[in-house]
């Protein structure tokens, strides 16, 4: 499904990926772990189609050059991230986002759009898996959401635009133990044999509930060691230098991993 | 050889030329006292001369091009070739009380009456001055005030006709009052010079939507003012939508002077003209009373808008608010100039005064300079402006969730602008306003960015950008 070749990224002179290669298939899911600056959530905002990078290299989504494509057009392909840090939007009601949003999507994907009254039936359906009040729809997009909200309404965007690769930037930092288990709820309710993950955090706890097929550690621009979910344990117990992780000294200070 | 003396005494020529067209025309029915008052407007102007861009005031108005064309006042009388379909398309109409004025002067058959509280007064200023003039002496009095300048002095000159409205004490009216003013020209560049007076008695509370459109291509100028008397304990909630047709130029000057305890609030919407300038002059004259204003302003091509407002706090108490949105598009210039004059005595004085703006091209400008002077203790005054591009990260979210990049821009822009919208008390008159925002923001877009049916599902929303 997606297949990542030697991709290098940069802002000016500043190198963050240094040659990345990754292959996911369809039905799997893929841990990032890795210390801060490691070029993590890079991966992510490229890969979603961020201008903000200078990128070589190559990205094949389904066969396809996934560079040519538009944020937008990636989206309508298929291709959804939640953010790390979603973005409030005032003055956008969140209803109406998610609708428009759902039916540009459907509009590409030949689909009929969606009137008001069935993207609401649709909608609380969704807020459901989320566990999320009806009282966040009336409300403008992610402002003055709490970080757990923020995270919620992310995984409500997943639910509702039903992407085929989805990539969660950190979707679980900040979460307590209840926020924590309703995103994963609402990952894994996404998880099938068409769809791939790529889930990327700092803590094996959502290992836990989401349970990786591949992990992967990334440290200074390029994955520098891929296993199984083991992987993921070895490194609570042991931080990144003591898997084998080419990590400076100075970064291991950085590393996130939970207590 | 031209010098540069011979340049300036040329240009005082023709000023007096152009000022020499406006002299009060004698031959119409009006009484005496009103004859004196254009005279005085008409000789204040010719002493006075037409502002420049040397005025401070005047600074950023590009006042040649309205100098270059040989407007002519508009008569009275309408052009029976323009349908009445055609101004209610340009200007809407909410179904309740109407006063229609076409080129200024009033057009009864476009008009309608509706059943008002006793006493009150809802009619054109011709007719009422056709039938009891001698009565109406009073406006000149209730009116003392210097002119500002002399496109007001102007105003008052060949002023003939306008709206005149009387709420007497206690009276409530729920249903908005609108007042459309509509230029066709018929190929002669004409101005308008409507002058509407609304009086709001004690504790009296009305709504004034006036709206400003003209036929598309036309060439003219509409040059009115609007004097706003508020009684102690009056409360007056005005709306303006400035929707002229794209060639004319508009010089407005709304004159607000309140009594204790009186509450003023408007809200502008300003779409349309080449040279546009919404001037108002506010005097806090009683004590404990406020003042809000909301304007938005959205100029594009090369539209230029001018927002002159002046708010004096001359009495204990008082409460100021201004706020306006400017989304300056295409190569269109937009002006906030905010002024708040603290006088002597005023103290507890609250003013606070934003000014926010968006730009949407490179070659948009935007001038915004707010002004305080303070001459009392006790005074908390605050304001604020700012200049911003849309959010590229904003941006960017919208698009990687499917949405193209032009209609996550036109969905950025319009929330700017919602919040003006979305405080207006009226829900006939906000309706109005968010269908001409979104139809202005989303020209070219294939659908409005607002869908109607969840507009109420979110009017709740609070907000804006903050940039």
């Amino acid at each position: 499904m997606l297949r990542i070749e030697n991709l290098h990224a940069s802002i000016g002179d500043n190198q963050i990926l240094r040659g990345v290669d990754l292959e996911l298939k369809a039905g799997e899911v893929h841990a990032i772990m890795g210390p801060n600056g490691s070029g993590k959530s890079t991966l992510a905002q490229v890969l979603a189609g961020s201008e903000a990078y200078d990128v070589t290299g190559q990205v094949r989504y389904e066969g396809r050059d996934l560079f040519a494509l538009s944020p937008e057009a990636r989206a309508a392909a298929g291709v959804f991230l939640a953010f790390q840090h979603p973005m409030e939007i005032p003055g956008v009601g969140n209803l109406y986002f998610l609708r428009t949003a759902l039916n540009s999507v459907r509009k590409e994907r030949g689909l009929h759009e969606l009137s008001a009254m069935d993207f609401l039936a649709l909608c609380r359906e969704k807020m459901k898996l989320v566990e999320m009040d009806q009282s966040f729809m009336g409300r403008s997009v992610n402002e003055g959401f709490s970080g757990g909200e923020k995270k919620r309404n992310e995984i409500l965007q997943m639910a509702i635009l039903e992407p085929k690769l989805a990539i969660l930037d950190e979707t679980d930092s900040g979460l307590d133990i209840d926020a924590l288990r309703v995103v994963a709820n609402g990952v894994n309710a996404l998880r099938s044999p068409d769809r791939a993950m790529l889930v990327i955090t700092h803590h094996q706890r959502l290992l836990d509930y989401v349970v990786p097929d591949r992990v992967h550690v990334m440290a200074e621009g390029r994955i520098v060691s891929s296993g199984d979910k083991e992987l993921a344990v070895a490194l609570e117990e042991h931080g990144y230098a003591g898997v084998g992780a080419e990590v400076q000294a100075s970064r291991r200070s950085a590393v996130g991993v939970a207590p | 050889m031209t010098t540069v003396t011979d340049g300036a005494v040329r240009a005082t020529v023709d000023a007096d030329r152009a000022l020499s067209r406006f002299s009060p025309r004698l031959d119409g029915d009006f009484p005496g006292w009103f004859t004196d008052f254009r005279q005085a407007g008409f000789d204040w102007a010719m002493e006075h001369g037409f502002p420049t861009r040397k005025d401070e005031d005047w600074k950023y108005t590009r006042l040649e091009a309205i100098g270059e064309v040989p407007f002519v006042p508009a008569a009275p009388g309408i052009d029976h070739r323009l349908l009445s379909t055609t101004i209610d398309e340009r200007v809407g109409d909410l179904g309740g009380p109407r006063l229609v004025f076409v080129n200024g002067h009033f057009a009864s058959e476009c008009s309608r009456r509706a059943a008002l509280p006793n006493g009150t007064t809802v009619t054109s200023l011709a007719s009422a001055l056709a039938v009891g003039g001698e009565q109406l002496r009073w406006l000149s009095r209730r009116t003392p005030r210097p002119y500002r300048h002399a496109f007001s002095a102007l105003n008052a000159a060949v002023a003939e006709d306008g709206a005149l409205i009387r709420v007497p004490a206690g009276t409530i009216i729920d249903e908005p009052i609108e007042l459309a003013f509509f230029s066709h020209t018929g190929g002669i560049p004409l101005v308008s010079s409507p002058r509407s007076v609304i009086l709001a008695g004690p504790d009296s509370a009305v709504t004034i939507v006036e709206t400003h459109a003209g036929t598309h291509g036309d060439l003219y100028w509409s040059n009115g003012v609007v004097e706003v008397v508020l009684d102690e304990g009056a409360c007056v909630e005005h709306y303006t939508v400035q929707d002229e047709a794209e060639t004319a130029f508009h010089l407005a000057l709304m004159d607000v002077r309140q009594a204790q305890g009186s509450r003023f609030r408007s809200h502008s919407v300003a779409l349309g003209s080449s040279i546009a300038r919404h001037e108002v002059h506010v005097s806090l004259e009683g004590e404990g009373s406020e003042v809000d204003l909301e304007g938005l302003y959205l100029p594009r091509g090369d539209q230029q808008h001018d927002n002159p407002i002046l708010i004096e706090h001359m009495a204990p108490g008082c409460t100021s608010r201004q706020l306006y949105k400017g989304i300056v598009d295409g190569g269109a210039h937009g002006v906030f100039n905010g002024h708040i004059i603290v006088r002597p005595g005023a103290f507890g004085t609250d003013a606070s005064q934003t000014n926010k703006n968006l730009l949407l091209s490179d070659h948009a400008e935007v001038d915004t300079r707010p002004r305080l002077e303070i001459f009392a203790d006790d005074v908390q005054c605050t304001h604020g402006a700012a200049v911003g591009r849309l959010d590229e990260d904003a941006l960017f979210y919208l698009r990687s969730r499917g949405i193209p990049e032009q209609e996550a821009r036109g969905v950025l822009t319009y929330a700017f602008a919602r919040e003006m919208v979305t405080r207006s008390p009226s829900a006939v008159v906000r309706a109005r306003m968010e269908h001409l925002i979104a139809d202005r923001l989303t020209t070219g877009a294939n659908e409005p960015v607002m869908d109607s049916r969840l507009t109420s599902e979110i009017r709740s929303v609070k907000g804006g950008r903050s940039k």
